[in-house]
């Protein structure tokens, strides 16, 4: 575990940049978490970010396909979103764990 | 993600797949989606009864093998006799069965997993030899197979550093 200043608060997150607790998030700690990955938010990449917020919220399992199915954006758009990891990078931008599913 | 210091990270998986099963299958294709989902480079070689995967009249009614598997179970997890496996339409039976567990995890049917995969980038060959083996034509193929190739092409592709080539 460690702290990292994020939205011009310290927050705590895990070795790999998760964070540990998904009620520390806020579109700034998202933007910050962004420049990491030299992505500039837009209004569809929150929708992603909060479509993901409302499902990790109610336990389901997260996967791709299911963003893909959300009519957000499709599987291509959500590669285009989130380059290099499409399931990875918007989980962590959203605040919630690490995703453990395989597709 | 690699805790050991000094390790290159993956860059380029090139997955061949050469058998027709439900499982053989699925290994290679959850081994490219999670590729492309990693951001590393994925191309997908079918050959042989691994065409199945990719022709359209095939792709989504896959079977596994009620015969002579010795891994098969009842639901309950009871031994499976491979002579009530060998009963007409059995395999069919536990082939639909095992798709619809699937799908319950959010796993997709072959074409719509094909479709995922080159989102992502990830490229899909069907090998020339087994093509005019089996007397299949470009038309016969998914629309995300991108060529007919031979395995030289294929391995052409194979080169660079961080990548493996692997074998289901």
């Amino acid at each position: 575990m460690a702290e990292k200043v994020l939205g011009g608060k310290s927050v705590e997150v895990t070795d790999e940049g998760y964070l540990t607790n998904m009620a520390d998030w806020s579109e700034e700690v998202a933007s910050d978490l962004a420049k990491e990955y030299e992505i500039v938010l837009t209004e569809k990449h929150l929708e992603v970010l909060n479509f993901l917020r409302e499902k990790q919220a109610a336990g389901e399992t997260l996967t791709i396909r299911k963003v893909g199915k959300s009519g957000i954006v499709d599987i291509k758009g959500l590669y285009q979103l989130f380059p290099g990891g499409p399931l990875k990078i918007s989980s962590k931008l959203a605040g919630i764990p690490k995703p453990t599913s395989c597709v | 993600m690699s805790d050991v210091k000094n390790e290159k990270p993956l860059k380029k998986v090139c997955i061949i797949c050469a058998k027709g099963s439900i499982e053989d299958v699925y290994a290679t294709l959850v081994m490219g989606n999670g590729a492309v989902m990693e951001g590393i480079e994925a191309k997908l070689f079918f050959t042989f009864f691994g065409l199945d995967a990719i022709t359209k009249k095939t792709m989504n009614k896959l079977h596994t093998s009620t015969v002579g598997n010795p891994a098969m179970r009842m639901p309950g997890g009871l031994p499976f006799p491979t002579l009530l496996g060998a009963l007409p339409g059995v395999e069919a039976g536990v082939s639909a069965m095992m798709r619809s567990q699937m799908e319950k995890l959010d796993i997709p049917p072959v074409d719509e997993f094909l479709d995922m995969i080159t989102a992502g980038g990830g490229e899909i060959y069907a090998c020339k030899l087994a093509v005019d083996m089996f007397k299949l034509e470009k038309e016969d193929f998914s629309e995300h197979v991108k060529d007919i190739i031979t395995i030289g092409e294929f391995y052409a592709m194979a080169g660079g550093e961080g990548t493996q080539i692997i074998f289901t």
